[in-house]
């Protein structure tokens, strides 16, 4: 009993033992213990075998799409994202309320439907894709499909990071820098959107996170081409397809690492926001 | 000065330095309505506009069909296992971390919070690690002659991992905010732990519990990736709706796979709704308990 005291603050209150317990024996047995097996295979490979596999054309190529695809995807949705936030949070238009609750879609909707209906639409033939025909822009089926799909699954993101801080701004600090002589958008850019700014990038860090896993929707509008239009995740089945478990383990502990990184700069950046939000 | 509230009319104050000219704003409103439309109204319409392009009859053959039917009841099933694990974890996590100060609890929910930034594919890929014919356990497996790889325990596994952090961190923040002075008195009042649970912290975080357990659902009935890596995609045993979604197109059967992915769409819009409905509801419950 001692040594549990030492690390638990006295308390009357009963069953911490049990809760805690059980939250520890769940989480090692679901998350801890299975994730470290992907790193416990890995360490196997010798650092340049892990390097090898880890680095060759084809893989390579597959970075570049995930990283570029959901870095453009996650740009265009934090512009997007605080332009629907602002019209959300200021502005009154019918409809509102069911935008509002929408814009939730991606979290509740089902990749593979979000997939095989962005296909649908920006095939060639599809009610998008054929204004896009004419002009020789293909989107389905090729690198922009999958910057179509990552777009609609990070929507979300930062329009619900920005909304509540966007809500918080107190009117004062507006009517004080009108009445100081600045036009609308002075006070936008030197007023509201530094208070906005630490939000907006931790939307974005969520959207490019969630873009860089991504499988469901991205692998029906790709046309999963090697070189041009695979992603890391479908690299990682397609060598699990192919029984070689080495190769898609160490191409996971690729992607575990940079989720891991990912997380952490996420936490900063919730940091940072709720310091600026607490000035 | 006086207070006097004076009426101001709304033609006045939109002259207000702080207000945008009408152009402005219509403009602002209908750039966001635009891109909403494009990359969420018009994909979520086309889902049911393309279900029920070739007819009624052909929809409701569609979800019908024993395959589909089969994979609708797995569906069911592996939600049925995994949403209620997950509310007991969540529960006993958040009671944990919300109701007492210990050290490194600032690392457990970072820990709770991991499945969320795992790429789906990794989190079934883990579990081939740990129990495929390759895996550690896989060859004791084998000779037991018990199936989780490529059978039903695999793809609640898979599902339980993605759905991890959903209730849990719904409640930890919700029961944060309600500190822990009802509970103490409950207990000085004589009540053991389950009875100040059950009569005190639970009234107060139903909706709460209610709404991350919606979105656990959700989550764990349209759960891809992960399931796809275990599932080994048996029709009619381990093929579960967006799985069936995903064979019917590959078969360029489009409509089936619309009318399957209706149902799931539905769904989503359910959750929604309800998701709506409960954030209200708590939006109440909170002005009211400020009130008193």
């Amino acid at each position: 009993m001692r040594k549990l005291h030492s690390f638990k603050q006295h308390s009357v209150l009963p069953g911490f033992n049990l809760a805690l317990g059980f939250t520890l024996v769940y989480l090692s047995l679901i998350v801890l213990i299975p994730l470290s097996a992907a790193f416990i295979r890995t360490s196997a490979l010798t650092w340049p075998e892990f390097w090898a596999v880890v680095t060759t054309p084809r893989v390579v190529a597959s970075y570049r799409l995930t990283f570029g695809a959901s870095f453009a995807a996650a740009l265009l949705n934090a512009i997007f994202g605080l332009l629907v936030a602002w019209v959300l949070v200021r502005y009154h238009f019918p409809g509102k309320r069911l935008v509002d609750a929408l814009v939730d879609l991606p979290f509740a909707l089902p990749t593979a439907v979000a997939g095989i209906a962005l296909t649908a639409l920006y095939a060639g033939n599809g009610w998008i894709g054929q204004f896009f025909e004419p002009l020789g822009i293909k989107i389905a089926f090729t690198p922009v499909g999958v910057f179509v799909a990552l777009t609609f699954i990070g929507l979300p993101f930062v329009v619900r990071t920005v909304q509540p801080v966007l809500e918080d701004i107190e009117s004062e600090l507006e009517e004080a820098a009108a009445t100081l002589g600045a036009t609308r958008l002075q006070t936008f850019s030197r007023v509201i959107f530094p208070t906005l700014f630490p939000a907006l990038m931790t939307g974005f860090a969520l959207a490019f996170a969630r873009a860089i896993g991504e499988y469901g929707s991205v692998i029906f509008i790709a046309g999963n081409m090697p070189m041009i239009s695979e992603i890391t995740p479908l690299l990682i089945i397609t060598k699990l397809e192919q029984y070689d478990y080495t190769g898609a383990t160490a191409l996971a502990v690729v992607m575990l690492v940079i989720s891991f990184v990912m997380l952490l700069i996420i936490n900063l950046l919730q940091w940072w926001s709720r310091r600026s939000a607490a000035i | 000065m006086t207070a006097i509230a004076i009426p101001v009319p709304s033609r006045i104050r939109r002259t207000v330095g702080t207000d945008e000219p009408a152009w402005v704003r219509r403009t602002l409103i209908g750039l966001a309505l635009a891109f909403l439309t494009l990359f969420l109204f018009v994909p979520l319409i086309s889902v049911f506009y393309e279900a029920l392009k070739k007819g009624v009859d052909v929809y409701l053959a569609a979800i019908t069909e024993p395959d589909a039917v089969a994979a609708i009841q797995l569906t069911l099933t592996v939600a049925a296992i995994a949403v209620p694990l997950n509310l007991i974890f969540g529960i006993a996590a958040a009671w944990a971390i919300a109701k007492f100060e210990f050290r490194g609890k600032n690392l457990l929910i970072t820990l709770i919070d991991l499945p969320f930034s795992v790429s789906p594919v990794v989190s079934g890929l883990i579990y081939v690690l740990i129990f495929g014919l390759q895996g550690w356990l896989g060859p004791w497996l084998a000779e037991n002659d018990i199936k989780i790889i490529f059978a039903v325990p695999g793809i609640v596994l898979a599902t339980i991992f993605v759905t991890v952090p959903f209730i849990a961190r719904e409640l930890i923040p919700l029961m944060q905010a309600q500190g822990t002075e009802e509970e103490e008195a409950a207990v000085v009042l004589g009540a053991n732990g389950w009875q100040t649970f059950f009569r005190v912290t639970l009234p107060n975080v139903k909706w709460g519990l209610l709404y991350g357990t919606i979105l656990c659902n959700a989550r764990a009935m349209g759960e891809f990736g992960a399931v796809s890596v275990v599932s080994g995609h048996i029709r009619g045993s381990t093929n579960t709706l967006p799985l069936h979604v995903e064979i019917l197109y590959n078969e360029y059967n489009f409509a089936a796979a619309f009318a399957v992915a209706s149902l799931l769409a539905l769904l989503a819009l359910v959750t929604l709704a309800l998701k709506t409905f409960v954030e209200s509801r708590n939006k109440q419950y909170q002005e009211n308990a400020d009130e008193h």
